[in-house]
């Protein structure tokens, strides 16, 4: 048989195919039957080198007019088949709507979220996340931090003590009260210019109810170095307000005491439920207290010997589990620790 | 501290609306609610007692008759001071109230007590939310207009103040009058502190000594004679129940008064009962007893003040008077002390005899000295306008440890490297004067400023700036973004590896569990077989309850008792993880406080949904856990049987990294379970975070992919049923050309020996060198069989 008339078989061959083709799927196979590398096609252009120029130029006409035939062909095929395409029918049709195998999912505690997100946008701020003990000495969750001994701030922060007694019938151990103590031990090691961050537990006496716990989550904030403001301190505050809460989140902030800071500071946010306007969550005030702050006390400064007229700095301290409770209308802090998976799973 | 506003009006002028007020004061520091006392007094009227029967059932209960203005009212009543043309608080039914025994807001209902019935109620104040008196009922003034509504009589409008430990001088209303002022602008009036004095010089009269200066820098006294106790005027009665404190006479309702107005408190002797003329003020013996005014006879100690005759003690100071010196209705002479006492003595005395007044309120948060003239003067004066009498000449005012008012630098530089922001010469000096302080301008931009008399938080420069922040206001701040240089930072490889543990766990599908880390020692032991603790954990003082009285020393009893009862809604799979510290106790030293990673794995079935393809957990599900959870730390882990007192022995192991052991895997021992009511397989993974920190590293290298194809053989061995997989992989390993072992078979049973298993492996060839031929892989592979059969005595399996 001439290459021409192999030609001519090929293409009566796949035109009569072609017209009993009623899927796609049927339609692949002859596209690679007829049209892929290793059609009988191709291995006749193959032939072709053996071939004179002469019929070089006959047969290569032909066979590349076959070629663009058969693509036509091809073509009106795909068109006509049309939505069978997208669904199969038959015994090949798949159920889409049954489930995928999912790989298992966990989840990350809401509060390991809330501490995650915190961290990652002060450090981008240049501040350095630390940790500390969350058994303490009273030298560094109090003295240290200007509350000293029979003084009402120290009532202020229900204590639980640890059953510990020193050589002099002291008990000086505790469960600290804040993370504020990381301030001290952090700038006893740590000449500034130092910017922290401290996540952690913290513990008080508290009678367990929908709102107490006797341990909770806090994230203290830290900053010394030359000329550092109560204006540094509403920027850095307001920016992070700004990137947990969204830009339009407004935040104000007013007079408020911690014995380790002077001036002291609060900052509230407008309400989350009312923007403002005042509703029970804020107690009509329009405003939600979310975090304590001030410039670092000169006397907390020079405790661990830095010079309060060189240097200054703020600090800052938040609890953690608060944020979530607004955010999501969570009205019982207990949930947090109660390890119930249905509550658990859906953050 | 609750001020009402029509007394704080008595010395300043005030514009504000009582919310605008609030919002102000709480702005500066002064957090502030408004409150209204008789906002809730629907249907409650004023009354008049016409009659009073007994009651035929109860000898305790009276039957009141009622004038209400419109009519009679027959109402069951227990209270002790019933008196016939008393005007009283009714409460008709369906008035609002607070119920006497709860304290818990009620509405009145129509009553049928021991078989009278009672349509309404005479109420006490605590019924009415004014105090928690509960003895007895409110008895209003003579004059009250009967049938009125009572909050028309009596209401105020009421600031509620949540005083700062540092602003002792907000526990007064003239305190809380200069913070007005500052805010407003307004002046402030100070009340007339001038009385006429008559007879004998005081000091003739009265001596007094200070043995103890330390607990007591300044006594001050006065004496009053001749004076008639009764009942206080309507109008101070009335500010003192604003305040929350019960009138009870005329002289000690005016120390109260003076109390709220200065915020120094004031103590009445009966002069009569101080029978030595003489006051010395010591600390008391250890072990001495004394009765007070509630009659509690009480145990003291060297570190308590006490004011006493010479001989007998008749006040702790500062504290609680004595019974032995009470005012009572026969008083004629009154030593009225305005004394100042140690911040941290009565802080100490009134902790340790549980004694919380408003007096040690005010002086544990260390008022100044100044204040005791003062208010003695403003008291003696109403007491001689309320109780008549005549003041002895002058006053005794020992004072042994002066304190100076001290004078304060204030410099415009420093105000600007604090706040970030300067405040011109005119809004310093005016801030700071509007709240009462002298300033002196110097040149330079400097102050020399002197706090007034009655604030005792004012020591350092920065006090002083606080002070114009708060008046100026924070919104007037500027707000910047921290510049200078970058701090110090250095990597928290802890921290980092906590959190890639976690976010790894939750994307093997663990989900994250935290639990308190104060427990008890039963359920600590319980996680353990022999249900006894090996090491004793870190103790508290003072629990709030024997459920938390200890910190943990593992987290596996936590996270059990987490499935255990999610075991009641959930059928699993459940995999969970807590990453926290356990507390490890150590002597003389504050414990230590290891990370730990405990994770559980629970599924008893197949999973009940249609790709199925979970399999029931086994040990080698929570191995494979590990060993992805190392793998993905480029830390390369070793397991060995261990004796794990939570496992079960046999389904054990322990993790080695370069033979140290970081942790354990294995069953949960049934016993363990049982404890916790699970009846199905739990499995266990628990690794010490820290040591863990000590092996895993960044990673350090890569292995060059090869560009020659591999080889694959697979082989089927039998072995005796004692050889493990790792004395398998041991051998095929020496030789460098196998790439990679796979195991994809174990079968014991009918198809080989008793006593013989058959281990299947897929070998990967491949050389960095060149390609493989088959007769070079075969011949490798011989010699890997007859290794294998010397030394652990395989065959290939037929
Ligand atoms: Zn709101």
């Amino acid at each position: 048989m001439s290459i021409l008339e192999q030609l001519e078989e090929i293409k009566t061959q796949a035109l009569c195919e072609l017209d009993a083709i009623d899927d796609n799927k049927k339609l692949d196979l002859w596209r690679v039957q007829y049209m892929g590398k290793k059609s009988r096609l191709n291995e006749v252009l193959r032939g072709l080198a053996a071939l004179s120029i002469e019929e070089k130029k006959t047969v290569g006409a032909t066979a590349n007019q076959l070629k663009l035939e058969l693509e036509a062909v091809l073509k009106e095929k795909e068109l006509s088949l049309g939505d069978m395409f997208i669904s199969a029918k038959g015994e090949d049709a798949i159920d889409i709507s049954l489930p995928g195998r999912k790989p298992p999912l966990g989840h990350l505690h809401p509060i390991s979220q809330v501490i995650d997100e915190m961290c990652r946008i002060f450090v981008s701020m240049g501040f350095q996340a630390v940790e500390g003990p969350e058994v303490e000495w009273d030298y560094y969750n109090f003295d240290m931090l200007n509350i000293p001994k029979e003084h009402p701030a120290r009532d202020n922060m229900q204590t639980l003590w640890v059953d510990y007694e020193n050589e002099k019938g002291e008990r000086p151990m505790l469960l600290r009260t804040h993370t504020s103590p990381m301030q001290v031990r952090v700038m006893e090691k740590i000449k500034p210019p130092l910017r922290i961050v401290v996540p952690g537990k913290v513990y008080r006496y508290e009678a367990i109810d929908a709102t107490h716990i006797p341990m909770f989550t806090q994230i203290e904030g830290l900053a010394v170095d030359k000329g550092i403001t109560l204006a540094d301190l509403k920027g850095t505050l307001y920016e992070f307000a700004r990137r947990y809460f969204g830009s339009d989140r407004k935040a104000r902030f007013r007079c408020d005491f911690f014995p380790f800071v002077e001036p002291g500071v609060e900052m509230s946010i407008e309400c989350i439920v009312c923007k403002g306007a005042g509703c029970r969550l804020c107690s009509n005030s329009g405003w939600l207290e979310i975090l304590g702050a001030g410039m670092v006390h000169p006397r907390v400064l020079e405790g661990v010997g830095i010079d309060s007229t060189v240097y200054s700095g703020f600090a800052f301290g938040m609890g953690i589990e608060r944020i979530p409770m607004l955010r999501y209308g969570i009205d019982d802090i207990r949930l947090f620790y109660g390890g119930d998976l249905r509550f658990l799973r859906q953050f | 501290m609750k001020v009402p506003v029509k007394w704080l009006k008595d010395y300043i002028d005030i514009d504000l609306s009582p919310k605008e007020l609030a919002h102000v004061l709480t702005m500066s520091g002064t957090e502030s609610e408004i409150k209204y006392l008789g906002e809730s007094w629907d249907g409650v009227i004023i009354g008049q007692i016409t009659a009073i029967d007994p009651h035929p059932n109860a000898d305790r209960l009276r039957l009141a008759t009622v004038n209400t203005g419109s009519g009679m009212q027959t109402v069951v009543c227990g209270a002790p001071n019933l008196t016939i043309g008393d005007k009283i608080a009714f409460a008709s039914v369906g008035a609002h109230l607070i119920d006497g025994h709860t304290g818990e807001k009620s509405i009145l209902k129509p009553a049928k007590i021991r078989g009278v019935e009672s349509c309404g109620m005479v109420c006490s104040e605590m019924e009415l939310g004014m105090s928690k008196d509960h003895e007895g009922i409110l008895v209003l003034a003579s004059d009250a207009p009967l049938g009125k509504p009572l909050a028309e009589f009596l209401s105020d409008i009421v600031l509620d103040i949540d005083v700062t430990p540092n602003r002792p001088d907000l526990l007064s209303v003239i305190g809380v009058a200069w913070e007005v002022a500052a805010i407003t602008g307004k002046k402030v009036k100070v009340p007339d502190l001038s009385y006429s004095e008559s007879g004998d010089a005081i000091e003739k009269q009265v001596s007094i000594v200070i043995e103890d200066a330390d607990l007591c820098p300044r006594y001050s006294a006065s004496l009053i004679t001749g004076v008639k106790i009764g009942e206080s005027p309507e109008w101070l009665k009335q500010r003192l129940m604003a305040c929350g404190v019960r009138p009870i006479n005329n002289i000690v309702d005016v120390t109260n008064y003076v109390m709220f107005e200065y915020g120094q408190p004031l103590h009445s002797f009966d002069y009569d009962k101080i029978k030595t003329n003489k006051i010395v003020v010591r600390r008391a013996k250890n072990g001495e007893m004394m009765q007070t005014l509630d009659d509690i006879e009480r145990k003291l100690d060297g570190n308590t003040l006490m004011i006493t005759d010479g001989e007998k003690s008749v006040a702790i100071a500062g504290v609680m008077g004595g019974a032995n010196s009470d005012i009572t209705d026969n008083t004629i002479s009154i030593l009225l002390e305005s004394a100042n006492f140690n911040a941290a003595g009565i802080h100490y005395t009134s902790h340790n005899l549980k004694l919380v007044s408003e007096a040690s309120m005010r002086f544990e948060r260390g008022i100044r000295p100044d204040l005791t003239v003062h208010a003695l003067k403003r008291a003696t004066r109403l007491i001689l306008q309320l109780a008549g009498g005549c003041a002895a000449k002058g006053i005794v005012d020992v004072y042994p440890q002066k304190q100076e008012r001290k004078s304060l630098n204030l410099r415009s530089s420093e105000i600007k490297r604090i706040l970030g922001v300067g405040f011109s010469n005119e809004q310093v000096a005016g801030t700071l004067t509007s709240l009462g302080f002298e300033v002196d301008i110097y040149p330079n931009d400097e102050y020399m400023v002197t706090a007034p008399y009655w604030r005792s938080d004012i020591n350092i420069e920065v006090d002083l700036i606080e002070e114009l922040a708060r008046i100026i206001g924070y919104e007037n701040i500027p707000t910047t973004l921290l510049s200078g240089s970058i701090a110090h930072q250095e990597p928290n490889y802890l921290m980092d590896l906590k959190s890639m543990v976690r976010h790894t766990l939750v994307g093997f599908g663990f989900d994250e569990i935290i639990t308190y880390s104060l427990t008890n020692r039963e359920m600590l032991a319980k996680a353990y077989a022999s249900n006894t603790l090996h090491k004793e954990p870190v103790k508290l003082d003072n629990a709030m309850s024997a459920e938390q009285e200890y910190l943990r020393t593992n987290l596996r009893s936590g996270l059990l008792s987490v499935l255990q009862s999610n075991l009641r809604h959930e059928e699993g799979p459940i995999r969970i993880f807590e990453l926290n510290r356990i507390y490890i106790k150590r002597e003389n030293d504050l414990p230590e406080e290891p990370e730990i990673v405990c994770g559980l794995m629970y599924n008893p079935e197949q999973e009940k949904s249609w790709p199925l393809h979970t399999q029931p957990f086994d040990f080698f599900s929570v191995k494979g856990v590990v060993e992805s959870l190392l793998s993905s730390l480029n830390v390369d882990a070793d397991f060995r049987q261990s004796d794990d007192e939570s496992l079960l022995p046999g389904f054990q192991a322990e993790v080695l990294v370069k033979g140290n052991k970081i942790g354990v895997i294995g069953e949960v021992h049934p016993k363990v379970a049982n404890a916790f009511d699970i009846s199905e397989k739990v499995y266990m993974f628990e690794l010490n975070i820290n040591s863990l920190l000590t092996y895993s590293l960044q990673q350090t290298g890569y292995q060059a992919i090869t560009r020659f194809p591999s080889v694959i053989r697979d082989i089927a061995l039998v072995l005796d049923s004692g050889v493990t997989h790792k004395q398998v992989t041991d051998i095929i390993n020496r030789f460098s050309l196998v790439n990679e072992i796979t195991l994809f078979d174990v079968y014991s049973g009918k198809q080989v020996e008793a006593g013989k298993k058959s281990l299947a492996y897929r070998l990967i060839f491949q050389s960095a060198e060149h390609t493989l031929t088959d007769k070079e892989v075969d011949k490798v592979l011989q010699q890997i069989l007859k290794k294998l059969e010397g030394a652990l005595g395989a065959t290939l399996r037929a």
